[in-house]
């Protein structure tokens, strides 16, 4: 184990992890976004929006998050889409996290008790009034573990975006064990840098999901 | 510069045979991870502790990494300690590695939802403890827990799309090797896609059979 090097390279890695971290911000954003609107497309009345709702999560889950980027980076110029590889990781990966987060979310909605609308519709509420003061704030509880693993899981993804040369965490470490070779170091640089950001969410969510129990 | 799929037909034999590998890879990854995360759930649960730990921090390793990186790791680890394995073997046991971490989790789940009676019970009949946990307690743990494992596998086979940056022929870098021909990105990587939903779409099935045949024999 090569201690003078990994005292060598740290800044580097630290500066790539500021990127993973900007990237896993926006990525998980945007998630959240399509998520919501996923959710609320395959629980709505209208069949058609069922449909796409439904097409979304199907063709978004089922294909995999590395060939959807490569669609969106090297594939979007010749249909009109010019984007950076920053730009194209974070619309790629927070369209792909969406999908999972669609099912999460509808997942915690559903599993409130059905009583619950019937109760709020019997005492005159509207069905969005319903949904807005009785349902959503209970769903959202139950959402905050279940989205955290969806985190947890974009936090590593972020990684893939070293296949489109965005200079983070992974692709940092890549190149490093290509000049240096050592691949054990690196390996060791990179992953604590990501146990820690993992660790440090998954503090978050914990925190959360204290808070949000009814007491 | 449109789209035009017409140069996708002259490939096509190309892709069959890299989506091909990439079912070979994900089979062979998913009977690894499957036995992997079994031997790591009876570690974690019955090893003494000195054997015990550092299972325990390999798959932490394994857990709060990204698999690309160990992908890397492993292909590049293994040239420098002088092994030198084809890019399929290392895709293998990196997927396999990484998969059997999460199966394991779980596996022992499900051993520890096995009825502690069964334990009793096998012990009473004068089977050694090995015997009990490898033919009593193992073999119905794995049954409860096969549908999480089936969506672990399902998650396998499109993160065996990774494994093309170490330069597996499967269906990303079999199209990847079309598009440097063509230059038609969109085309192609459409193609793949395609490609993973079918795959996806028949694994999904599979799986639901043997859910549903190890259920009747229940």
């Amino acid at each position: 184990m090569d201690f003078d090097l990994i005292l060598r390279v740290y800044p580097y890695f630290l500066e790539a992890a500021l990127v993973t971290v900007q990237l896993s911000v926006l990525s998980i954003a945007l998630g959240l976004i399509c998520g919501s609107l996923g959710a609320a497309a395959r629980l709505s009345r209208s069949a058609p929006l069922r449909f796409v709702g439904a097409a979304y999560v199907s063709v978004f889950r089922g294909t995999p998050a590395l060939i959807q980027l490569f669609i969106l980076y090297f594939g979007g110029p010749q249909v009109g889409i010019q984007l950076d590889a920053f730009e194209a990781g974070v619309i790629g990966l927070g369209i792909n996290i969406g999908a999972y987060m669609t099912e999460t979310i509808r997942g915690a909605i559903i599993a409130v008790d059905k009583g619950q609308t019937e109760a709020a519709r019997t005492v005159g509420m509207s069905r969005s009034q319903t949904m807005r003061k009785v349902i959503l704030p209970q769903a959202a509880r139950l959402m905050i573990r279940p989205l955290g693993v969806n985190i947890n899981a974009q936090i590593k993804g972020t990684a893939l975006v070293a296949a489109i040369s965005v200079v983070e965490l992974t692709y940092t470490a890549q190149r490093y064990i290509g000049s240096t070779y050592k691949p054990f170091e690196m390996f060791l640089l990179s992953g604590v840098i990501y146990m820690v950001l993992i660790y440090v969410t998954g503090l978050g969510v914990s925190w959360l999901d204290r808070r949000a129990v009814i007491k | 510069m449109g789209l035009d799929f017409s140069v996708v037909p002259s490939y096509l034999d190309a892709l069959f045979l890299g989506a091909l590998w990439t079912v070979a890879i994900t089979l062979s990854s998913a009977v690894l991870s499957f036995f992997g995360g079994i031997g790591l759930a009876v570690i974690a649960l019955y090893a003494p502790l000195i054997i015990r730990l550092p299972f325990r921090l390999f798959a932490w390793l394994f857990m709060g990494t990204p698999l690309l990186l160990q992908l890397f790791l492993i292909y590049f680890g293994l040239i420098e300690i002088g092994v030198d394995l084809p890019a399929f073997v290392a895709g293998v046991i990196g997927l396999g590695l990484h998969y059997a971490v999460y199966n394991s989790d779980i596996i022992q789940a499900g051993i520890l939802a096995v009825d502690t009676g069964q334990h009793e019970g096998a012990r009473t009949l004068g089977l050694s403890r090995g015997q009990t946990i490898r033919k009593i307690v193992v073999p119905q743990a794995v049954r409860t827990v096969l549908p999480p494992i089936g969506n672990n596998m399902i998650a396998l086979l499109k993160d065996s799309a990774l494994v093309s940056v170490i330069g597996v022929a499967e269906l990303t870098l079999t199209s990847q090797l079309a598009i440097s021909k063509t230059f038609r990105p969109f085309e192609f990587y459409l193609a793949a896609a395609a490609f993973y939903y079918v795959i996806n779409l028949g694994l999904e099935f599979g799986l639901r059979r043997i859910e549903r045949r190890i259920q009747i024999a229940r």
